[in-house]
């Protein structure tokens, strides 16, 4: 496996749809708003109810907020992916990428890097933003800097990377089956449920604190090298140019 | 430069290529004709190292298809031009030739050097800046024949390269391969343009999931059609025609145009036989001439024969 190779097919890809809107879009919108609307929202809440009990209700509600970078995480690289793959499929400009010295191992990895690194480099820039402002907005009420803290470093650091290629997994399977990046897109949200559920659990209760985070992207980790395995399989030359749609 | 020996592929109960045994020289230009389904883009994708084949061997640039390895350096050596161009609209035509040089680990200078060559054999120098989706069929078609040339290959593989392009375009595209013809580079021709083929081709192969011929197109013509004497004569009649049939004792004579059409096995005895019985009839010959099957001709022939076939 050559790693330039790879890199050469990611930058390429993301050169392309660095001109999309429908990419760009969602890309930088979601963390902004994610990474501004969020702490606007809850200096609101400090200036509105002072500082009497916010120490009790306040770190509790900021870490849902931070849950949807992981959330943005499954969601943003489907839309690259979709157009990487299947966007090259429709265009028909697969072939000649296969026809190419390079293995199909790399044009994946090159595939799967030009959606990993910008959703996972917008995320990261996004919670840059979010931990500041909330800690600016925060700080005056609870008496203490909440960011950075060990949760959100496994969100940022181990939840992220790992949803993030488990959904571009997933949108390579998806990729053989649909003939529309638009559909590829819609059938990938999928991945979003596994998500939600763990949303709704921090919303009713349960704790997501660092153990149970660094649980769950235990559990990421299998779902993603059982997903490589799936997907290094549907990802075949000889598949794409016979059996793919 | 293509040595194949029983190629064969299968799509589950389907044989999509059965049996190809063929060679195919260095610096030679090689047509492979077929209907559609025949099992020419199915050949292609095998001799390039793209698709696995069922049974048989081949090696292609010097390399056996089979491992990973060697179909690596195979792909290294050859171009590809699909069906579809499958160019990148939204790049120039620079870009898209500079990321598959690259693509290809050339040299940057060399990389530069060749774009600059190919775009200018192809008159698109002028317009390599501009996005590929302003091109028309035929500009796409020249950049994606580029594509395929920009790493140097050894050897070229053309799949319908004319196919679906208005007849000025298919001119335009039948030129540069033309040229290309000229630098001496060994081009596998994927077509159903037997016009084409007759005029670009040293060699040619008709396919019909099996190779049904393989062979330089006038020996092709002489070998499977059959040859036939023209008689251009003054004015011709039913009674004549008759006269000639009886004479020549055969029934292979018709009638086309202000011509006589006879069927011959061996012109150079039979020619002095078929004059005379034309005079004895009656006739006034303004020209005897030997006619040639078209390609077309020996093309439908084996299709159609091999379509008959149980």
């Amino acid at each position: 496996m050559r790693f330039s190779q790879a890199w050469l097919i990611a930058r390429h890809d993301i050169g392309i749809f660095r001109h999309r809107s429908g990419v760009m879009g969602p890309l930088i919108g979601l963390p902004l708003f994610v990474g501004i609307g969020f702490p606007v929202l809850v200096d609101y809440i400090v200036r509105s109810n002072g500082t009497a009990g916010l120490g009790t209700y306040l770190p509790g509600l900021i870490d849902a907020f931070s849950f949807w970078f992981v959330i943005g995480a499954a969601t943003l690289p489907t839309a690259i992916a979709a157009y990487a793959i299947v966007g090259e499929k429709v265009e028909k400009s697969l072939e000649p990428l296969l026809s190419t010295p390079t293995t199909d191992g790399e044009i994946l990895l090159g595939k799967t890097l030009a959606a990993f690194v910008p959703t996972v480099l917008a995320i990261w820039a996004g919670s840059a933003l979010f931990q500041g402002l909330i800690d600016a907005a925060t700080r005056g009420a609870l008496g203490y800097l909440l960011y950075p803290n060990g949760e959100m470093v496994v969100i940022l650091f181990a939840l992220v990377p790992l949803v993030s290629l488990y959904a571009i997994e997933l949108c390579v399977l998806v990729s053989s089956r649909v003939t529309d990046a638009r559909s590829a897109q819609q059938y990938a949200s999928i991945t979003f449920v596994p998500l939600i559920f763990l949303y709704v659990a921090g919303e009713i209760g349960f704790t997501l604190d660092t153990t149970h985070l660094l649980y769950i992207a235990a559990g990421f980790v299998v779902l993603v090298l059982a997903l490589f395995q799936v997907s290094r399989r549907t990802f075949h030359r000889e598949e794409i140019l016979t059996q793919w749609k | 430069m293509i040595h194949a020996e029983g190629l064969t592929k299968r799509f589950g109960s389907l044989t999509a290529v059965d049996q190809i045994t063929l060679d195919v020289g260095d610096g030679e230009v090689f047509g492979f004709l077929g209907p559609n389904g025949a099992g020419k883009t199915t050949t292609v994708r095998m001799l390039a190292a793209l698709i696995s084949r069922t049974s048989g061997r081949a090696e292609v640039a010097g390399y056996e298809l089979g491992s990973e390895a060697d179909e690596l350096k195979i792909r290294e050596r050859i171009g590809v031009l699909p069906d579809n161009v499958g160019l990148y609209d939204s790049t120039s035509a620079y870009q898209n030739l500079e990321y598959f040089g690259r693509l290809h680990r050339m040299d940057p200078t060399a990389l530069r050097t060749n774009i600059e060559r190919l775009l200018g054999m192809m008159d698109l120098w002028e317009k390599k800046d501009l996005p590929v989706s302003t091109f028309s069929k035929g500009m796409k078609q020249k950049v994606a024949i580029a594509r395929a040339l920009v790493h140097d290959p050894v050897l070229l593989f053309l799949d319908e390269p004319t196919a679906n392009l208005d007849p000025e375009a298919a001119k335009m595209v039948r030129e540069v391969i033309l040229e290309l013809k000229k630098e001496n580079r060994t081009i596998f021709l994927n077509t159903h343009n037997l016009d084409e083929a007759q005029r670009i081709c040293d060699r040619v192969g008709i396919l019909r999931t099996r190779l049904l011929a393989v062979g330089p197109v006038e020996t092709l013509r002489s070998g499977f059609a059959r040859k036939r004497t023209a008689v251009r004569l003054e004015r011709t009649s039913e009674a004549l025609v008759a006269a000639v049939k009886q004479r020549l004792r055969t029934d292979g004579v018709e009638v086309s145009g202000d011509r006589l059409l006879v069927d011959v096995d061996d012109p150079a005895r039979e020619n002095p036989e078929i004059a005379e019985a034309v005079v004895a009839a009656g006739g006034r010959i303004l020209e005897l001439s030997q006619v040639s099957p078209s390609l077309e001709e020996v093309y439908l022939k084996l299709v159609h024969e091999e379509t008959a076939l149980p």
